[in-house]
């Protein structure tokens, strides 16, 4: 029995060989940070390192929950996101079923090509375009504006408009990849349903309501649950880079992930940094795991665990 | 019933085409102010139309910036190096993984998979990797961080291999005498071509778009990448003046900078832009697979 396993050990080994290199990079990518979330417990100190640090119980959590600052990032993080679900969501499911509505197939290709294409820019090059937009001295907003005989406005000193710039900012980025991607769950619908909705002599809408929105109601549904299981994170470059980092803005703009940043670079403030950052990764699992329970109850195949 | 139908699709290409152009118009006006003449620029704007075109933007950049052909350069090898050496890491993990008979699997996907649910975050990773691999102002700190391999991408890849590739097929590479590697390299990489392309082409634009590594570990001009290079520049307009002024005798005044700025964004999405009608039908299939099994 005993020497039967070994034989089976040493067929595998091969197999086994080819994982080390990538077993290695977890290791070192991926879990070594996460023992590292024991700095948020210490008053790190760069000499010593995170192990020789002296420790420093709760204080970083007690200090960052005593800000004003922690409420701000939540309250920044998780409303953008709602809006991005529950608006982004809205807008790409309309736009894959009007697509798909569309007769000539050349026309629904060269759209579909042509608003996937900002999703291929990064985040930086799209800073320039908002700066393009929005700049106070040579931007088109403002030079149209003085043209039109208003007066101009210093877009990146006055929070008011910001949280409209980023979530139009956002939807431009994404809304190509979302609408792609119910695109391709509208297309494996099974034509038959519609050709014997033809014969009963449905209307679009009554197609629409009954046949096509419910076939992609699952794929609806997992996609919103997975982001709101990524609610707590935010893209970093879209809340720092895009509204360039501008102080004035920062009621508007600081998220959970900006805060970290501005903490570990700029400020030095280590501690309250790193201990967003476990709030961050603390509450982002509990909520991917209840968002997959949801899953799970609802349809056990599109789980991811 | 038909001129009902007529109006319908009308009314859907009207709204598709105003989709379109918000898709579309900022990127020509990033376009447009890169080839504006720079007096005309200062005096009207940025614009979708450019009043009086010059190019002298780009003759600046590509003759007379050594910094910035150079950031062209290093994102270029850090997209392809870091694409290879991705895929290889890739493969390498999920072909063992997609094999259904093999022993411990279940923990290793679990290991791999637990990395999507829970991370240490920025802080324990930067002070890993600056303070245990010293990576700060090294060219690895553009290459290794994240990017290498991603446990979404390793997934990806695994099901495509589980779904596509027959088990007797392998059995019988094996009563053939073939290694796994042998079967790994002969049976399993050129059937996995079209993965491998929607891979290559999803890895390769996360590295030529990464800007984050070179903002957490890079603070050396010699090695920004072309994104690098674009954030310090907007973050900092001294910044432009400052490296022209040292690489060479350029009277700084001189400089076009208002449209050089969007000269070098353009550039900087200029190869995406041209490699993507013909990779095109790899990105929708990557997007697509990613949802339908994440």
């Amino acid at each position: 029995m005993k020497k039967k396993k070994q034989f089976r050990w040493r067929k595998y080994l091969p197999l086994y060989s080819m994982l080390i290199p990538g077993m290695l990079y977890l290791f070192i990518n991926n879990y070594v940070p996460m023992a590292g979330i024991i700095v948020a417990f210490k008053k790190y100190n760069y000499s010593k390192g995170i192990l020789g640090s002296d420790w420093n119980g709760l204080k970083n959590f007690v200090f960052l929950f005593k800000t004003k600052d922690a409420f701000t990032i939540t309250r920044n993080t998780v409303c953008y996101n709602l809006i991005f679900i529950l608006a982004g969501t809205a807008a790409a499911v309309a736009v894959a079923v009007l697509l798909s509505e569309l007769k000539a197939v050349r026309m629904r290709k060269l759209y579909q090509t042509l608003i996937l294409l900002p999703f291929l820019v990064s985040i930086v090059v799209v800073s320039y375009i908002v700066y393009g937009f929005l700049s106070t001295e040579f931007g088109l907003i403002n030079h149209t504006l003085v043209n039109a005989g208003r007066d101009k406005v210093s877009w990146y000193s006055d929070p008011t408009w910001w949280p409209v710039i980023i979530v139009m900012v956002h939807a431009w980025k994404n809304i190509g990849y979302n609408c792609v991607l119910y695109y391709a769950a509208l297309m494996g619908i099974d034509a038959s349903y519609y050709e014997a909705a033809e014969i009963d002599g449905a209307t679009r809408w009554q197609r629409i309501r009954f046949i096509t929105l419910p076939a992609i109601r699952s794929t609806i549904s997992i996609m919103v649950l997975m982001a709101i299981g990524k609610i707590f994170y935010s893209d970093f470059g879209l809340f720092y880079q895009v509204p360039m980092n501008s102080g004035p803005l920062i009621d508007v703009t600081n998220t959970i992930d900006t805060y970290v940043y501005r903490g570990l670079m700029e400020t030095n403030n280590i501690g309250m940094s790193a201990a967003a950052g476990v709030y961050q990764s603390v509450v982002g699992f509990l909520l991917v795991v209840l968002a997959n329970w949801t899953v799970r109850r609802q349809d056990a195949d599109n789980a991811l665990f | 019933m038909i001129r009902r139908d007529r109006v319908f699709q009308t009314t859907a290409n009207i709204i598709m085409i105003v989709l379109m152009l918000y898709c579309m118009l900022p990127l020509l006006l990033l376009f447009a102010s890169s080839i504006t003449e720079e007096r005309a620029l200062i005096v009207n704007g940025y614009s979708f139309w450019p009043s009086r075109i010059d190019w002298s933007a780009y003759k600046y950049i590509l003759i007379d910036s050594t910094q910035i052909v150079r950031g062209y350069g290093i994102s270029a090898v850090v997209t392809l190096l870091g694409t290879v050496l991705n895929l290889m890491l890739t493969t390498l993990f999920a072909y063992p993984l997609s094999r259904k008979d093999l022993p411990g699997k279940t923990v290793i996907s679990f290991i791999l998979f637990f990395t999507m649910l829970f991370n240490g975050g920025l802080v324990p990773s930067y002070i890993m990797w600056t303070q245990l691999f010293h990576i700060k102002n090294t060219f690895w700190a553009l290459l290794v961080p994240n990017l290498m391999m991603g446990a979404f991408n390793v997934i990806m890849m695994r099901t495509y291999f589980a779904s596509n590739i027959p088990t007797e097929l392998i059995d019988a590479a094996k009563i053939d005498g073939s290694g796994e590697y042998g079967i790994l390299a002969r049976i399993i990489l050129p059937m996995a071509k079209p993965i491998l392309s929607t891979l290559a082409l999803l890895v390769g634009l996360g590295y030529w778009n990464d800007w984050l590594n070179g903002l957490y570990y890079v603070n050396q001009d010699r090695l920004y990448s072309i994104q690098v290079l674009l954030n310090r520049m907007l973050m900092d307009t001294q910044f432009l003046m400052s490296s022209a002024a040292q690489k060479m005798s350029v009277d700084t005044s001189q400089l076009p900078s208002t449209g050089i700025k969007m000269a070098i964004a353009v550039m900087g999405i200029l190869p995406v832009l041209v490699v993507y009608p013909f990779l095109q039908k790899y990105l929708v299939q990557g997007i697509t697979i990613g949802a339908v099994k994440g």
